[in-house]
């Protein structure tokens, strides 16, 4: 080897600092690299774990067990036991009824809290308790004049102090709860009268007014996101599937295709809301398709999940090759009973696993639903389809921000309760489509 | 009769043609069913199609015009008594339809029979009162005008419904004999039936194209409405927004506009770097396994819904950027705020980034990267100097798309941004975009026809077409750049 003049070769057992400087750099890329991944992460396991601590406390909920003596006198005066008659004694009256009864209980018990009033006794009971129990006597009037043994909501603030939100401290500068209660309810729960319990309700039952968040539930919500799925399914994957057939294995190569194909990738690319101005214009002010209805919902939904489905089926029919077409026809089968009977079939998995991922993206849909009005506040079930379509209902990712717009900070802990039950119904699709793909699909 | 019976019997006369038709061809083939040019199934498949498509196709557009006909008549009464100058049409006509259910539901409940209906008098208290036992609040006494408009509604509902039952089910059974009549040993049924199920996916494959019809005609309808009523000058050059209720409101693009872009500056900010390095390690770093973890979980950012990262920004992300930054350092005092917004839907564009970037950088060919490394160039050299030339034009595409994303994603900013209209450069500070004011807007009590409400269209309308052009500018790119080495 020739030496070039002045040029000290380079030594293979030390690096030189140019070799130092490169390998630096690669150091350094390598680990931005690195922690780009772990800010990714990072952010999914931050987001997931806020929900769940916000979100969990939802899930149980305070409840004051009483014996209730119902008082013939009280609660239906004329004696006949006539549900129309005893209609007459109205929420109020059993208010009324309850705050006797719980003063009673507490004396009885010995238990003696300084300076509690009646109101504060009163106010540790939930205001949707009296109904709970107006519709349960209703219900059996053979319970008057027996002792029947009641799970009561407590109030919100009550439930609160149980769950670490209101504390003394709060509690004395907050109008709707006194230090009394809270001693009060250190007292009871002593007693065993207050206790945690899993809370039913909050998936059961229906949405609850801004001053009775502890009665507040998803039921209506989750009825909602179910009627809306329905029709999403039933018409978005027929639509979808035989417009997919038709790209993918009829539609001849010209201008009209290719613009029905541009329409749907650009289609695919619309923000949601525009879905809903389409949904508000169109389907509400001028077809008089009533507002909050699950059939506006679903529609909308179905013309926003439907390019999401067709990539996806053109891309399952893609997947199978043409020697089944070429077999199928071989045989003497026209074209329609070579794709209809075979290509589809095997096609399948990935249409079904298309079909799941578009339905759980209209399921955590929101924007859309705001413009056609599903913001509204539904107390009552709508009715077994198809009539039920037509009612008003809500969504559950709706209902997740109606009640992050609400002021009292029990709602906060629901909001993040109703994501866990809309993650939870996301993640069971996500799974299914996943084993779906797992079990059927096919590599040709 | 409703529509779910209805539906139900045109199923049954199809069902039963398909039976007929089967035993029809094989009838005319003397049982042989090799003298026939279609298997039976074929005919019994066509006569279905022809007695239930048809009858189907009447019925769909039957429950969508009849409304709007009966609406329009009772409209134009409406209208033409001088009695409802003073209230809008809109209101008597809800008045109307609350006042025709009602007395729907009354005869339903077997309180009235229709001939007491007809002697019904319009001495308002009476039947308010009666309305209301049914579960009907009517908000004022029910006029005579409004109780005859309430009786035409329900005459015309009422015919239109029993107008329907009789058109759909003629036409069913028409189609049923027609198509019974046409059977012979010579009938081409396959052919047809095919050709009919053909008409009906390409008839599906134009459901896609009506949606962008429906969209730009409900966007372009409403928008030219409120220029009507409102200066576009004002619209497309005014630098403040505030909407009043008793009109004369400001309603300037540019402080929703600025918002907009702000937040979504913020986003990219946050998601192009973290996306594409994270994309670039994962598929020139990562080992395997490490992959097989990650990616998923990258994914599972891009499923959760939007409402999700909204709460995440009002909860947790908000306060925390208030505590911690903004109110130490005086920079503001609220939580939501451009950051928040920012921040937060920078997370979730990162998968969307990173997946992108993935399948670009997985398109540049392997020939490149060998090339790079048998010259001597380090791995980081490689993707600095070769595979992120390679690839640019790609990932530009990428951060379009991202960026297109940004400016129409809602319920972030709905939750996380704010509501207050404002031009300033704080990032600490609760501004707006476009989509928040489109939901406010429409979902505010007040009038339809008003500025205030159709200025939310001429909003759409500006972010679809600035979504749709970043798109279209995107596709082009990354398709050119696709062809590059194909």
């Amino acid at each position: 080897m020739t030496d070039i003049a002045g040029v000290r070769p380079p030594r293979l057992l030390t690096r030189d600092a140019r070799t130092r400087r490169r390998n630096a750099a690669e150091f350094r890329f390598r680990l931005y690299g690195r922690v780009a991944v772990c800010i990714g992460v990072a952010a999914l396991i931050v987001l997931l774990a806020s929900v769940v601590a916000n979100g969990v406390g939802a899930f149980r909920q305070t409840f004051l067990t009483l014996d209730l003596s119902l008082d013939a006198a009280e609660l239906d005066p004329s004696g006949a036991r006539d549900v129309a008659a005893m209609k007459k004694v109205t929420t109020i009256g059993y208010g009324r009824f309850l705050t006797r009864q719980l003063k009673a209980a507490i004396a009885e018990r010995g238990i003696r809290i300084e300076g509690i009033t009646d109101s504060d006794i009163a106010g540790m009971i939930s205001k949707a308790a009296p109904a709970q129990v107006r519709d349960r006597v209703l219900a059996d009037p053979g319970l008057i004049g027996r002792t029947v043994a009641f799970r009561l909501l407590a109030n919100g603030r009550i439930d609160g102090y149980l769950k670490g939100r209101v504390t003394m401290k709060s509690a004395r500068l907050d109008g709707n709860v006194s230090p009394a209660q809270l001693r009060l309810s250190d007292a009871l729960r002593k007693d065993g009268m207050l206790a945690m319990a899993f809370n039913w309700g909050f998936i059961t039952s229906a949405d609850a007014s801004e001053l009775r968040p502890e009665a507040a539930g998803l039921g209506v919500a989750i009825l909602g996101s179910a009627y809306m799925m329905i029709i999403v399914l039933f018409l978005a994957l027929p639509i979808g599937v035989a417009s997919s057939i038709y790209l993918e294995e009829f539609a001849p190569t010209n201008r009209w295709t290719d613009l029905i194909e541009v329409n749907i990738s650009n289609l695919a690319a619309v923000p949601s809301i525009v879905f809903g101005i389409l949904g508000l214009a169109i389907f509400i002010n001028f077809a008089g398709l009533p507002q909050s209805a699950p059939i506006v919902g679903g529609l909308v939904l179905t013309l926003m999940t439907l390019p999401t489905i067709i990539i996806a089926t053109r891309a399952a029919l893609k997947s199978v090759p043409p020697s089944i077409r070429d077999a199928a026809l071989g045989v003497g089968a026209s074209k329609m009973q070579a794709i209809m009977h075979h290509v589809v079939p095997l096609a399948m998995p990935g249409v079904l696993t298309g079909a799941i991922i578009g339905l759980a993206q209209a399921l955590g849909e929101t924007a859309p639903l705001l413009l056609i009005g599903m913001v509204a506040f539904v107390r009552d079930f709508p009715a077994p389809p198809p009539e039920g379509f037509l009612d008003p209902a809500t969504a559950l990712p709706v209902q997740v921000y109606n009640f992050t717009q609400r002021a009292d900070p029990a709602f906060a802990e629901r909001a993040s309760g109703a994501i866990i039950v809309l993650m939870v119904f996301l993640l069971a699709m996500n799974l299914v489509a996943i084993l779906l793909r797992r079990r059927f699909e096919r590599r040709w | 009769m409703n529509s779910a019976s209805l539906l139900l019997i045109v199923f049954a006369i199809a069902l039963a043609g398909w039976f007929l038709g089967r035993r029809r061809a094989l009838a005319m083939a003397g049982g042989d069913a090799r003298r026939l040019h279609s298997l039976s199934g074929h005919h019994g498949q066509a006569v279905f199609l022809f007695a239930a498509v048809p009858a189907l196709l009447v019925m769909f557009v039957w429950l969508f015009v009849q409304p709007i006909v009966t609406e329009a008549r009772i409209g134009d009464a409406i209208r033409a008594n001088g009695l409802f100058r003073q209230i809008s049409p809109s209101l008597v006509m809800s008045d109307v339809r609350r006042v025709a259910h009602g007395l729907d539901l009354m005869v339903d409940r077997g309180q009235i029979d229709e001939k007491g209906l007809a002697a019904l008098g319009a001495d308002g208290s009476e039947l308010r009162a009666r309305l209301g036992r049914v579960g009907v609040a009517v908000g004022g006494n029910v006029g005579g005008d409004v109780l005859a408009a309430a009786r035409t509604l329900r005459r015309d509902n009422h015919r239109g419904a029993v107008g329907m039952a009789v058109a759909v089910v003629a036409v069913a059974l028409a189609g049923l004999v027609w198509s019974l009549s046409r059977i012979s040993v010579e009938f081409r049924a396959r052919n047809v039936s095919e050709n009919f199920v053909l008409t009906l996916f390409f008839g599906a494959s134009l459901v896609a194209v009506l949606t962008t019809i429906g969209i730009v005609g409900s966007l372009l309808f409403e928008t030219v409405h409120f220029f009507r009523i409102y200066p576009a000058r004002d619209f497309f050059f005014s630098f403040t927004w505030s909407p009043q209720f008793r009109g004369g409101s400001d309603l300037g693009i540019w402080p929703l506009l600025w918002g907009t872009l702000y937040v979504s500056l913020v986003a990219l900010i946050l998601a192009v770097p973290v996306g594409l390095m994270s994309a670039i390690y994962l598929s020139e770093y990562a080992s395997k396994p490490l992959r097989a973890v990650v990616k998923p979980l990258l994914e599972i950012l891009a499923g959760i819904p939007t409402v999700v990262y909204g709460l995440f920004a009002l909860m947790t992300v908000g306060p925390f950027l208030r505590d911690m930054i903004a109110e130490p350092m005086g920079l503001g005092s609220s939580s939501s705020s451009v950051m928040t917004g920012g921040l937060v839907m920078g997370i979730m564009l990162i998968p969307f980034v990173s997946s992108l970037s993935d399948d670009i950088i997985h398109a540049v060919p392997q020939g490149l990267r060998d090339g790079s490394f048998g010259l001597g160039a380090t791995q980081s050299e490689t993707v600095r100097q070769v595979i992120l030339p390679a690839a640019l034009p790609g990932i530009v595409g990428a951060i379009l798309l991202a960026a297109s994303r940004a400016i129409g994603e809602t319920m972030i900013v709905v939750m996380g941004v704010g509501a207050a209209a404002r031009m300033g450069l704080n990032p600490f500070e609760a501004m707006t975009t476009i989509t928040v004011k489109i939901v406010s807007q429409l979902t505010g009590d007040t009038e339809f026809a008003s500025p205030e409400t159709l200025v939310a269209f001429a909003l759409a309308m500006a972010l679809f077409v600035f979504t749709l052009g970043l798109n279209v500018v995107a596709l082009v790119v990354v398709r050119k750049y696709r062809e590059q080495y194909e």
